[in-house]
């Protein structure tokens, strides 16, 4: 029993940070319909960039404020200028595969151009462990899971509560009607391509003292952020939180109890059953096949 | 015009028949080797391509069947069975498998399905990497015999390459065939409107498997054909990754053009490899790779066959109004 729990809590912190990742996925797609394939190698370019400014002598605060600021710029604005506004027009799959060829040059450019090797990262938090009732707990493991959390909450918050939250909803929900209403249309599909960029960088900063910084880190993490999305309900920002906590904690107790070896297949397991029950995904609405 | 461009295109047809039958004699062991490796990825590619490119399917599992054909020739040639069966076998067991992967392609559309296609993959080579009492592992299959055909034997480079160009021109002219039968006309039309081939009575869900299990029937020959021609095979080439550049492939030749593997498998394999050992270059092809892809999908979005088509349309847009404009000034001359 204390296995278990201690194996659910290690997946609990894994989990959220899929949350993070799933959740800049599902923002991306309601609002300008746009699947990232690249989601994986937005959280790894954040985490050179967080290194490179630790290697110039910035403290981690300042390394990770000065990464979000060029990552809404390049993730952000470049990316959708450059890559999603020209072919938004086309439909989906031009953006798919696009997204597809930009993972690619970011992930071998990074390789190419900086170092193909595994590079250590600090931890935002001490090496610690806590021992409750018989349970041990890292105080990664927990700083982790509460940051994420926060985080996560933070921008649920932000999308329920505040007027600019609220536009880009109606954005998300209907961009005509949106327009009619006086919403500037095209600020709010910026605003959730930054949110995307900064939801991108936290996840670098808590993802890469486990995983190392390396230039395919973001392969695996940006698949199981979209199995998490999908499993969770694409068109619901409260099922990317709970599909990154289902596959992180599936994936930590099957490694466990039935085979490491195939702890990759977790999330592909779940994902197959629910959109073969459930295709809307366990918190999602049903949406009709339009003719 | 059109007999100028007929003409055009029996030219090309001719130069490329001499091409591939004559240069490869001249050619050292390392160029045949590459040429035969172009094949062998055309053939993957076109399976691709039918389900990609004419039936719509986004497929992102290709290079799944390409294993499944590379270790079932490999498996049973070790156990020593001829090539000659593994090769039909391989073929039969990734249309089987297809078959049964169209099943979720019924329940699921576009992006879900290149999401499940794509674990697929995942599951297919954690089986290659992990049961080691079958594939071998990590460590694969090597010392994998080359077939003889007839007492002939294809063990050297060059007869390897003409049995392979041999097999690719048959699966050509199959695949040429099968589009220009209704059932290619299905395949079209569910593509590009799967609501309206329904009411015209185009059974969506066979079509839709059979698009699955024929392209990966392609893609488990190609496999075999792979595994004969580098004799060593481990799960390497067969990853998610390997499916999305197949993917591309097909997108960046052109998804829908019968010649589109052609160019794709160039593009996405042959130039690679034969610029390995370029320092500076083999670094830097990925990056520059996946930046072309962005650059193409911006301003070439059909893929590099689509340019004749885009400069005849241009210039039939140009005569239509050089027309319109003719007929104005002969408008304004009589009133």
């Amino acid at each position: 029993m204390t296995d278990f729990l201690q194996l659910f809590f290690s997946g609990l912190a894994t989990g959220s940070i899929y949350a993070l990742a799933a959740l800049g996925f599902t923002l991306l797609w309601q609002a300008s319909g746009t699947i990232n394939f690249a989601q994986g190698e937005f959280v790894m370019l954040p985490a050179f960039m967080m290194l490179a400014f630790i290697s110039l002598g910035a403290p981690m605060l300042v390394s990770f404020v000065m990464a979000t600021l060029l990552a809404v710029l390049l993730l952000g604005w470049v990316f959708k200028r450059g890559v999603v506004d020209p072919l938004f027009k086309y439909g989906m799959m031009p953006i798919v595969v696009a997204t597809i060829g930009l993972s690619i040059a970011l992930r071998n450019g990074v390789r190419a151009g900086y170092s193909a090797e595994a590079h250590p990262f600090p931890s935002l938090f001490a090496d610690k462990l806590f021992n409750i009732a018989g349970v041990t707990i890292t105080l990664q493991d927990v700083g982790t899971f509460a940051l994420a959390m926060i985080i996560v909450l933070a921008t649920q918050a932000f999308l329920a509560k505040t007027v600019t939250g609220r536009a880009m909803q109606a954005v998300a929900q209907n961009t005509e009607s949106a327009s009619v209403l006086g919403i500037n249309v095209p600020r709010m599909i910026f605003y959730t391509f930054a949110i995307n960029a900064v939801l991108a960088v936290a996840a670098a900063m808590l993802v890469t003292p486990t995983y190392l910084a390396k230039f395919d880190m973001g392969e695996g993490l940006g698949t199981k952020a979209f199995f998490a999305a999908i499993i969770g309900g694409f068109n619901n920002s409260r099922g990317a939180l709970l599909g990154g906590l289902i596959v992180g904690v599936c994936e930590n107790l099957a490694s466990a109890y039935i085979s490491p070896a195939y702890k990759d297949a977790v999330a592909l397991v779940i994902f197959m059953v629910v959109i073969l029950f459930k295709p809307q995904g366990l918190l999602g609405k049903k949406e009709e096949r339009k003719v | 015009m059109k007999l100028a461009e007929n003409k055009f295109a029996l030219a090309l047809g001719v130069l490329a028949t001499l091409l591939v039958l004559v240069v490869p004699q001249f050619l050292k062991n390392y160029g045949i080797y590459l040429l035969t490796y172009w094949l062998v990825f055309i053939i993957a590619t076109m399976g691709l391509n039918l389900t990609v490119g004419y039936a719509g399917q986004k497929s992102l599992g290709h290079a799944a069947f390409f294993g499944i054909g590379a270790y079932t020739v490999a498996i049973l040639m070790k156990a020593g069975v001829s090539f000659w069966l593994g090769l039909p076998a391989a073929a039969l067991i990734c249309f089987a498998v297809g078959l049964v992967l169209g099943f979720p392609a019924l329940r699921v559309q576009a992006i879900y399905l290149a999401f499940a296609t794509l674990g697929f993959n995942t599951a297919v080579w954690l089986v290659m990497r992990n049961e080691e009492w079958l594939t071998g592992g990590t460590f694969g299959i090597n010392n994998i015999a080359r077939p003889s055909l007839f007492g002939y034997s294809l063990e050297g480079n060059l007869a390897y390459y003409y049995f392979v160009l041999a097999v690719t021109v048959l699966m050509a002219s199959l695949l040429w065939g099968l589009l220009r039968s209704p059932w290619g006309k299905a395949f079209t039309a569910l593509r590009d409107n799967p609501i309206r081939a329904e009411s015209l009575g185009i059974n969506i869900r066979n079509y839709t498997l059979l698009s699955f299990a024929i392209g990966a029937a392609y893609a488990g020959i190609a496999g075999a054909l792979f595994a004969s021609l580098v004799q060593f095979i481990e799960p390497g080439p067969f990853a998610v990754a390997a499916s999305i550049m197949l993917y591309l492939m097909v997108v960046v030749g052109g998804a829908g053009y019968f010649l589109g593997p052609v160019v794709g498998a160039a593009v996405g394999v042959v130039l690679p490899e034969w610029l390995r050992d370029v320092p500076l270059v083999s670094n830097w092809y990925l990056p520059m790779f996946g930046a072309a892809v962005v650059l193409l999908m911006v301003w070439l979005p059909d893929g590099l066959l689509s340019i004749p088509d885009r400069i005849r349309s241009k210039r039939a847009a140009r005569e239509a109004s050089q027309a319109r404009a003719a007929a104005a000034g002969r408008i304004g001359a009589a009133s």
